[in-house]
C-alpha cells in the first residue's frame, strides 16, 4: 500500500473515530458510534499493516491474536458492578504500551534528524514516556482502590504538593540531563559509573525518570478519595490519551495525535463535567485529600433514627402512588440491580409512577447506576438525572435510598463546615417518606455523618441491600 | 408522670384518646398510664386490650381525673350527664389538659381552666407547619370527615358511583362535585374517585389546582383572578364579584351533578352559604348533599345540623360527627397525633412533661400555661404546609468579584506568547503536527461537551478503546530490522494495546445492548 492510500485511511478512521464519540453523546446513536470506533481501529490497523515499512507479520499477527483474545475474553466475563475496575486496569495497559513504544522509539536509530527536530524528538520521547508511566502506576492504584485491595480513604503524606514540586523539578532536571548526554554522549551528571554498559547516559536518565513518574502517578491517585474515583477514571482516561498524542508527535503520526488528542480533551471535559457536579475545583480533586478543605468543624448529627422492616415498607409503598428510587454504590455491592427491577415492574405493574434519580457522582465511574440498572433491563426513559427529578421531591410519596449515602445529604445544602457543602444532592427528604437501605450506621466514603438518617420522614432499613429487596418483593407480591 | 385518659361523655361520642398501640409506646417513654373502664368500647376496644398494652384500668372518671398528672381528651371538658357535675370541676389545681378546646369559640370554659390554674395544649391549636404536621389532628379527622362523607352520601344515594355497562343495561357513573379542597375535600374526591365517580372539585385557592389535579380529579375553573388564600393555608373570604361568578358556577353544577360534598370553612366565621334552597330545587331527585360545615351553620342553607334531611327529593346530611362514625379509625390516628405531641413535650424520655414554650409547636398549641391565658400565640412563622418548601439553600452562592483586566488579558497573553515562542524556533514538520493536535483538541472538546450524563460509562470505555490506537506506534516499530529489544517490547506493547481495543469495545458493545427502553 501506498504512503498516499495510507494516509488518506488515516483520515478515514479519524473521521470515523469523531463520528463515534459523537455518536455515544446519545442513547440512539450510541450503538452505532461503537460500530463506527471499530470500523475506524480496523481500517487503521489494517493500513498500517499493509504499509510500506512493515516486515514482521508473525509477531505482529500472534500479538495481535493474543491480545484481542484475552480482550475480547475480558469483556464477556466481566461483572457489570466491576467496570469501574476493568477500564481503570485497561487504562493502565494504554500507560504500559505509551511507555513501552517510548523506549522503542528511544532506540530506534532508523530515522535521521539533526538539529531542533532532533531534539524535539527526543523531547517528545521524554515527555511521551513521562505521561505514559504516570497514567499506568495510577491506573493501577486506581483499580486497586476500586477493588478494595488499596483503602479508599486518600492517604496524605505530609507537604504532599512541595513532594510533587520536587518530583517535577526532578523530571526537569533529568530531561534537561537526558537531552544533553544524548547529544553528546556524556553520561548523565558526569557520572562514569555505568560506563561500558547498556546503562549509558541517556538511557539511564530515561529509566530514573520513569521511575520517577511511576512513583509520581502511585502518588497522585492515592491522595484521592474514593467518593471523588469517577473524577479519577475520567481522568485517567484524558491521561492515556494525551500518552498516545504523545506517542504520535515522537512518530510523526497525524492519526495517533489526532485519536490521542480526541480522547484526551474528551476525559479533560468529562472529568470537569463530574468536578461541576459535584461543586468541586478541579485542581483540589487531582491536588488530591478531601475534606482538607473545610473551615469549622462540620455539625454533628444527632437525634433518633427510626428502623423499619420490609414488610412495613411493602405496606407503605402499596399505599403510595408517586415513587423514586434513589441507587447507590450499595446497590452496585449487593448486586441488587435484578431485585430492584422486579420490584420497579411489580409497582409500574400495580399503577404506580415508578422513577430512578441518578446523581451523577453515584457510584464509583461515571455513569455507573445507568449501566446497572440497563443491565437489570430497567427502561431508561424512567431512568432520571438529579436535575430533571430535584424539583419533584415534594410531590414524590416515598423516595428508596438503596445503599447511598452523601449524594442524599441534606448538609452538603445546609451545613456550610461540612466537607461535602455546597455539593448538589438528590433533596429526597424534601418527598413523603424516604426509606434508607443500609448496611449499618456507618458513614459514607467521605466520612460525613448524614443529618437524612435521623429525619423525622425517613425510616431505616438495615441489611444487606439485596437481601431486603427481597424480603420486600416477597411482601409487595403477597 | 401519670397520663389518665377519662370516657368521652359528649353525646354520640364515640372515639377514645388512646389506643393500647399509642400507649404502649407512651409508656416507653416514661409516663404511666392510666384508663377509665370501658372507655374505648364504642371504639371496639376492650379494657383488656389496653391492660395488655400494660394501662391500669381504673372503675369511674373521677378515679381516672384525681390519679392523672395529665389528662388526655378528645373533647373539651363539659358537663357530665350522669354525674352532674362539669368535668373541669374535677381538675386539680396544676393538672395539664391536652384534648381539642377551640378557645376562641369556648372562652367561659379558658376562665375556667384558667382559675384552676391549669396547663392545657389544645389540638385544634398545633400550628400548620410540615414539623408539626405528625400530631396535626385537625387534618387527620379531616381525612376520616371526608372518606366517611362519601360513605354516607353512597349510603342515601340509589346508584353506583361506578359506570358500567352489563347484560341488563348501561349504568352511567355518579358524577360528585366537592367545594373546598382541603384535607377533607381531598380526601373525599380520593374516595370518591376510588369509588368509580366522575369528581370535580372547586376552590376559592388556585394553588390547590395541582392537588386536585393529582388526584385525578377535573378542578373547575372561575373565569376570574382572585387569589383565596389567608394566611396558614386556609381559605379567607372573597370579593363580592367573586362570590356571585362562584354562585353561577354552582348552579350550573347543581342541575348537572349527583352528590355535592362541601367542606368550605373560614376560621373564626361562620360557614359561607353556597348551595341555596334554589339550587337544591334544581338537582335531579334521588341526588346528595353532604354538608361537612354543618357545625359552623352549614355550606347548604337546607343543612340541619345533625340530621339528615330530604327536601326536594334531595337528602342533605349534616352530620357534625363523621369522625366519630369511624371510631377505631380516627381513634388510632388521634392517639398517634397525641403520642407525637408527647414525645415532643418529654424529649428526654423521663416521663415528665417539659411545655417548651420556645419551641413554635408546643407555644402554639399552649393555651394556658399555668393559668396563664396564652392563647392566642405570636403568628407563625411559616405560613402553610400547602406552599412548596422552597427554601434557599443555606450555602450562599459567593458573589463574582469582577474580575480585573489583566486576569481577563492573562492567560490570552500566555497562550500568545507560548504560539509565539514555539513557532519562532519550532521546525515546520513539528508545526503541522501541532496543528493537527490543537484541531483535535478542539473537536473533542465540541462532541464531548453535550453527551448525556447516562452514558459517561460507555463513552469512557469507548474512549478508552479508542486510545488503543497507540497500538499504530508498536505497529510500525515492530518491524525494526536487526534491533530485538525494539521488537520485543513493541510485540508486548501490541499485545497490551490489543487487549485493550478488543475489551474496550467490546464491552461498550455489552454495555450499550442492555441500554433499551
Amino acid at each position: 500500500m501506498s504512503q498516499g492510500l495510507v494516509t488518506m485511511s488515516y483520515i478515514a478512521a479519524s473521521i470515523l473515530f469523531i463520528l463515534s464519540l459523537s455518536g455515544l453523546s446519545n442513547q440512539e446513536t450510541a450503538r452505532r458510534g461503537n460500530y463506527y470506533g471499530m470500523l475506524g481501529m480496523a481500517i487503521a490497523i489494517v493500513a498500517t499493516v499493509l504499509g510500506a515499512h512493515v516486515t514482521a507479520y508473525a509477531i505482529l499477527a500472534g500479538a495481535l491474536l493474543i491480545g484481542g483474545s484475552i480482550g475480547a475474553l475480558a469483556a464477556s466475563r466481566v461483572e457489570m458492578t466491576q467496570m469501574p475496575e476493568l477500564v481503570a486496569l485497561m487504562h493502565s495497559l494504554v500507560g504500559m504500551a505509551a511507555v513501552l513504544v517510548g523506549y522503542a522509539s528511544f532506540m530506534d536509530h532508523g530515522i535521521v534528524l539533526t538539529g531542533v527536530e532532533e531534539t524535539i524528538h527526543e523531547l517528545e520521547i521524554y515527555i511521551g514516556i513521562f505521561i505514559g508511566a504516570v497514567t499506568f502506576s495510577g491506573s493501577v492504584i486506581a483499580f486497586g482502590k476500586l477493588c478494595g485491595k488499596i483503602t479508599g480513604k486518600p492517604v496524605l503524606l505530609p507537604a504532599r504538593h512541595w513532594l510533587n514540586l520536587l518530583l517535577l523539578i526532578a523530571t526537569v532536571i533529568l530531561g534537561q540531563q537526558f537531552l544533553v548526554s544524548n547529544e553528546t554522549g556524556t553520561p548523565i551528571f558526569g557520572n562514569h559509573l555505568f560506563d561500558n554498559s547498556i546503562f549509558n547516559g541517556p538511557v539511564l536518565a530515561l529509566l530514573l525518570m520513569t521511575l520517577i513518574a511511576l512513583v509520581f502517578g502511585v502518588h497522585m491517585v492515592m491522595a484521592i478519595g474514593g467518593a471523588d474515583m469517577p473524577v479519577v477514571v475520567s481522568m485517567l482516561n484524558s491521561y492515556s490519551g494525551w500518552a498516545a498524542a504523545a506517542t504520535g508527535f515522537m512518530l510523526s503520526n497525524d492519526l495517533l495525535i489526532v485519536t490521542g488528542a480526541l480522547v484526551g480533551s474528551s476525559g479533560a471535559i468529562l472529568s470537569y463535567i463530574m468536578c461541576r457536579a459535584m461543586n468541586r475545583h478541579f485542581l483540589s480533586v487531582i491536588a488530591g485529600g478531601f475534606g482538607s478543605v473545610g473551615g469549622g468543624a462540620a455539625a454533628e448529627v444527632e437525634g433518633e433514627i427510626q428502623p423499619i422492616e420490609a414488610e412495613e415498607t411493602a405496606q407503605l409503598l402499596r399505599e403510595s402512588k408517586n415513587i423514586v428510587i434513589i441507587p447507590g454504590y450499595g446497590m452496585a455491592v449487593a448486586q441488587a440491580q435484578h431485585t430492584v427491577n422486579e420490584i420497579t415492574k411489580l409497582l409500574i405493574s400495580q399503577g404506580k409512577k415508578v422513577r430512578f434519580a441518578i446523581h451523577p457522582v453515584a457510584g464509583r465511574m461515571p455513569g455507573h447506576m445507568n449501566v446497572l440498572l440497563a443491565e437489570a433491563k430497567v427502561p431508561y426513559d424512567i431512568v432520571l438525572e438529579m436535575d430533571e427529578i430535584n424539583a419533584d421531591f415534594p410531590e414524590v410519596d416515598v423516595s428508596i435510598v438503596i445503599g447511598a449515602n452523601d449524594i442524599v445529604n441534606p448538609s452538603a445544602l445546609d451545613d456550610p463546615n461540612s466537607p461535602i457543602a455546597g455539593m448538589p444532592v438528590l433533596e429526597c427528604w424534601k418527598s413523603g417518606t424516604t426509606i434508607v437501605m443500609k448496611r449499618s450506621m456507618a458513614s459514607g466514603y467521605a466520612g460525613v455523618g448524614n443529618p437524612l438518617f435521623v429525619h423525622e420522614n425517613t425510616r431505616m432499613l438495615f441489611g444487606d441491600a439485596n437481601d431486603r429487596l427481597q424480603a420486600l418483593l416477597k411482601a409487595l407480591q403477597e | 408522670m401519670k397520663i389518665g385518659v377519662p370516657k368521652e361523655i359528649h353525646e354520640g361520642e364515640k372515639r377514645v384518646a388512646t389506643t393500647p398501640e399509642a400507649a404502649d409506646k407512651i409508656i416507653k417513654l416514661g409516663f404511666e398510664m392510666c384508663i377509665e373502664s370501658g372507655a374505648g368500647s364504642l371504639a371496639n376496644i376492650s379494657d383488656e386490650a389496653y391492660r395488655e398494652a400494660g394501662v391500669t384500668i381504673l372503675p369511674d372518671a373521677k378515679a381516672v381525673w384525681k390519679e392523672a398528672d395529665i389528662i388526655m381528651k378528645v373533647r373539651a371538658p363539659e358537663r357530665h350527664p350522669e354525674l352532674a357535675i362539669d368535668e373541669v370541676e374535677f381538675m386539680r389545681p396544676g393538672q395539664h389538659l391536652i384534648s381539642f378546646i377551640w378557645p376562641a369559640q369556648n372562652e367561659q370554659l379558658m376562665q375556667q381552666l384558667a382559675a384552676k390554674n391549669a396547663t392545657v395544649l389544645a389540638m385544634d391549636s398545633v400550628p400548620r407547619m410540615s414539623r408539626a404536621q405528625k400530631m396535626d389532628a385537625l387534618s387527620s379527622m379531616a381525612n376520616i370527615a371526608g372518606y366517611r362523607a362519601v360513605v354516607e352520601a353512597a349510603q342515601h344515594f340509589g346508584r353506583f358511583f361506578t359506570g358500567q355497562i352489563t347484560a341488563a343495561g348501561k349504568v352511567p357513573p355518579a358524577k360528585v362535585l366537592v367545594i373546598g379542597a382541603g384535607v377533607a375535600g381531598l380526601a373525599a374526591i380520593g374516595t370518591a374517585k376510588s369509588l368509580g365517580a366522575i369528581v370535580r372539585a372547586f376552590d376559592t385557592r388556585p394553588e390547590v389546582k395541582e392537588q386536585i389535579e393529582s388526584m385525578d380529579a377535573e378542578f373547575l375553573m372561575l373565569d376570574f383572578q382572585e387569589d383565596g388564600s389567608g394566611s396558614g393555608g386556609y381559605a379567607k373570604t372573597m370579593s363580592k364579584e367573586f362570590i356571585e361568578a362562584e354562585m353561577a358556577l354552582f348552579a350550573r353544577q347543581a342541575m348537572e351533578v349527583d352528590i355535592i360534598i362541601t367542606t368550605a370553612l373560614i376560621p373564626g366565621k361562620p360557614a359561607p352559604e353556597l348551595i341555596t334552597a334554589g339550587m337544591v330545587k334544581s338537582m335531579k331527585p334521588g341526588s346528595v348533599i353532604v354538608d361537612l360545615a354543618a357545625e359552623q351553620g352549614g355550606n347548604c342553607a337546607l343543612t340541619e345540623k345533625d340530621r339528615i334531611v330530604v327536601k326536594h327529593d334531595v337528602t342533605i346530611i349534616g352530620y357534625t360527627n363523621l369522625p366519630s362514625r369511624l371510631a377505631n379509625q380516627s381513634s388510632q390516628l388521634y392517639a398517634t397525633n397525641l403520642r407525637h405531641l408527647l414525645s415532643d413535650l418529654c424529649p428526654g424520655k423521663d416521663g415528665v412533661l417539659n411545655v417548651n414554650m420556645e419551641d413554635e409547636v408546643i407555644r402554639g398549641a399552649t393555651v394556658i400555661k399555668e393559668g396563664m391565658i396564652t392563647w392566642p400565640p405570636p403568628p407563625p412563622k411559616l405560613t402553610g404546609s400547602h406552599k412548596p418548601l422552597t427554601e434557599a439553600p443555606a450555602v450562599e452562592v459567593k458573589a463574582e468579584k469582577p474580575k480585573s483586566l489583566l486576569s481577563q488579558l492573562l492567560p490570552i497573553l500566555l497562550a500568545g506568547a507560548a504560539m509565539f515562542g514555539i513557532g519562532a524556533v519550532a521546525p515546520h514538520s513539528f508545526l503541522e503536527h501541532f496543528t493537527v493536535f490543537v484541531l483535535a483538541c478542539f473537536i473533542g472538546y465540541q462532541v464531548i461537551w453535550n453527551v448525556s450524563a447516562s452514558l459517561h460509562t460507555p463513552l469512557m470505555s469507548v474512549t478508552n478503546a479508542i486510545s488503543g490506537i497507540i497500538v499504530i506506534g508498536a505497529l510500525l516499530q515492530v518491524s525494526t530490522p536487526d534491533n530485538l529489544v525494539i521488537t520485543v517490547l513493541s510485540g508486548v506493547a501490541i499485545l497490551i494495546a490489543a487487549i485493550n481495543i478488543a475489551g474496550g469495545f467490546l464491552v461498550t458493545r455489552r454495555m450499550l445492548e442492555m441500554f433499551r427502553k
